[in-house]
């Protein structure tokens, strides 16, 4: 079997998709590890939808004199403030996502469809819907939604469908999915594969993707 | 002038009634009201309704699991009171279960109901509670699963679901400094809901690590004006702030 990416490398490649200016909210797991590919010389603004606008990065082990426990992100992480931070409640923090101040987000999902339908709320078709979090907000308020994650399941099933099959959290809402093996974009034609993870061809990809792929004429191996 | 200010945790919440609702911010150590919580463990009241974003988490202990003191707030995340038996039903949007937090196995064996709603809507019928209106409709959940039961309205070409609000009997508060007409402001991500919380429940409780006069606080700064508020605690030495 081929190498897949790793989610440092994922994650590196959507934060490539994040411009100077841009106000980022990042959901937990792949999508937090983004700040830190973000280079100096991008100024990228995070949003978490616990109230806090303009925060630094999420604190390791090791830092715990930084520690605030009055300063959290959306997953809970202890983080450090930036220059500018302003706070207000979550009431305030969805004001903004609902109206479209937010330019991005990168969030991980269970299932993609080829129309853009994202399922990340639960991984069952019929299980407890036990969580929902902020994500129904986020994936139909936030000008462009990326998605990150692992092309298959554990298993090995694909998780880019014709349709979904679990819970969806929102319709039409996925403009661009990363994932260990591609990079992707949700067009109103269907989705265009448009870079490949080094020594993946075409044909790999769209045996583990349920979807007819377009092949972009720009084609290109993953570049970060 | 009316006083506010009581001097125990045990006092702020004897008067907490079976069957109440209390609303209080739960999200990681940041604005959650942990010595209220112990309190309302220790007062003992039971079929309570519980609304939060969540029903605490174990974040704090996965980030930094050598940090001393850190279980101390474990020990005191609302989930105890799931542990001692007091909650009848839960409103939030995590409901996600732990090894200390029982909450997915008694909703699924039935001692406890749950009523699980996204995110943004959970905290906007809050903010509707707190200011005293009937409901809102969004497009949030429209062509999901949460759509299914509710009632509808199109607006603006788009479909929209009706919400209704939140209000609850008792809120729990966690603030930076009160004053002693109850004014406060809040400590970074502490702010979480708790303006949202002392503005939608009927009895308002703060627990505040400091307290000062009534004039002392920045008018222009002040976050929950003191007409929400109906009693004070100062977090006492060896308290959980």
């Amino acid at each position: 079997m081929k190498q897949r990416l790793d989610r440092d490398i994922i994650a590196a490649r959507a934060a490539k998709e994040l411009k100077d200016g841009d106000v980022v909210n990042l959901g937990v797991g792949i999508g937090t590890l983004c700040v830190n590919f973000i280079p100096p010389e991008k100024q990228v603004v995070f949003h978490s939808e616990n109230g806090v606008y303009a925060f630094g990065r999420v604190l390791a082990k090791g830092e715990e004199d930084l520690m605030d426990l009055n300063l959290v992100n959306a997953g809970g992480q202890f983080v450090t403030p930036a220059p500018g931070m302003s706070i207000c409640t979550f009431a305030d923090a969805f004001d903004a996502v609902r109206t479209g101040r937010i330019d991005v987000t990168v969030l991980g999902a269970f299932q993609v469809s080829e129309k853009g339908d994202l399922a990340n709320v639960v991984a069952s078709e019929v299980g407890w819907i036990g969580t929902i979090g902020g994500a129904m907000e986020m994936a139909s308020g936030v000008k462009k939604v990326i998605v990150v994650m692992p092309h298959t399941t554990a298993e090995g099933k694909p998780k880019i469908l014709k349709e979904c099959t679990f819970p969806l959290t929102a319709t039409r809402c996925v403009d661009l999915i990363v994932t260990d093996v591609a990079v992707i974009e949700v067009t109103e034609e269907g989705l265009l594969l448009k870079e490949l993870a080094p020594g993946w061809t075409v044909n790999e990809v769209q045996a583990i993707t349920e979807p007819k792929l377009i092949i972009s004429p720009d084609l290109k191996e993953i570049e970060l | 002038m009316k006083n506010k200010i009581l001097n125990t945790f045990a006092e702020a919440v004897a008067d907490i009634p079976h069957g109440a609702s209390i609303m209080m911010s739960s999200w990681g150590t940041a604005g959650t009201p942990f010595n209220l919580i112990l309190a309302l463990q220790d007062h003992g009241a039971r079929n309570l309704t519980y609304i939060s974003q969540n029903i605490g988490g174990t974040h704090v202990i996965r980030q930094f699991p050598d940090k001393p003191g850190m279980t101390r707030y474990l020990d005191a995340m609302p989930y105890i009171l799931l542990h001692s038996k007091q909650i009848k039903k839960v409103i939030v949007t995590w409901g996600r279960g732990t090894d200390r937090n029982p909450i997915e196995k008694m909703v699924n064996s039935g001692e406890v109901q749950a009523e699980i709603v996204p995110l943004g809507i959970l905290v906007e019928r809050m903010r509707i509670g707190g200011a005293g209106l009937q409901g809102f409709y969004t497009t949030t959940g429209v062509g999901t699963f949460y759509e299914k039961g509710k009632e509808t309205k199109v607006i603006d070409g788009q479909k929209c679901i009706l919400e209704l609000p939140l209000r609850a009997d008792f809120g729990f508060v966690r603030a930076y400094k009160a004053d002693t007409l109850g004014n406060l402001v809040y400590r970074m991500t502490s702010r979480s809901i708790n303006p949202l919380v002392a503005k939608a429940s009927t009895v308002t409780i703060a627990e505040v690590d400091e307290i000062v006069e009534a004039g002392e606080l920045d008018p222009e700064c002040i976050i929950t004006p003191g007409l929400h508020i109906d009693r004070i605690v100062k977090i006492p030495e060896g308290g959980l702030r």
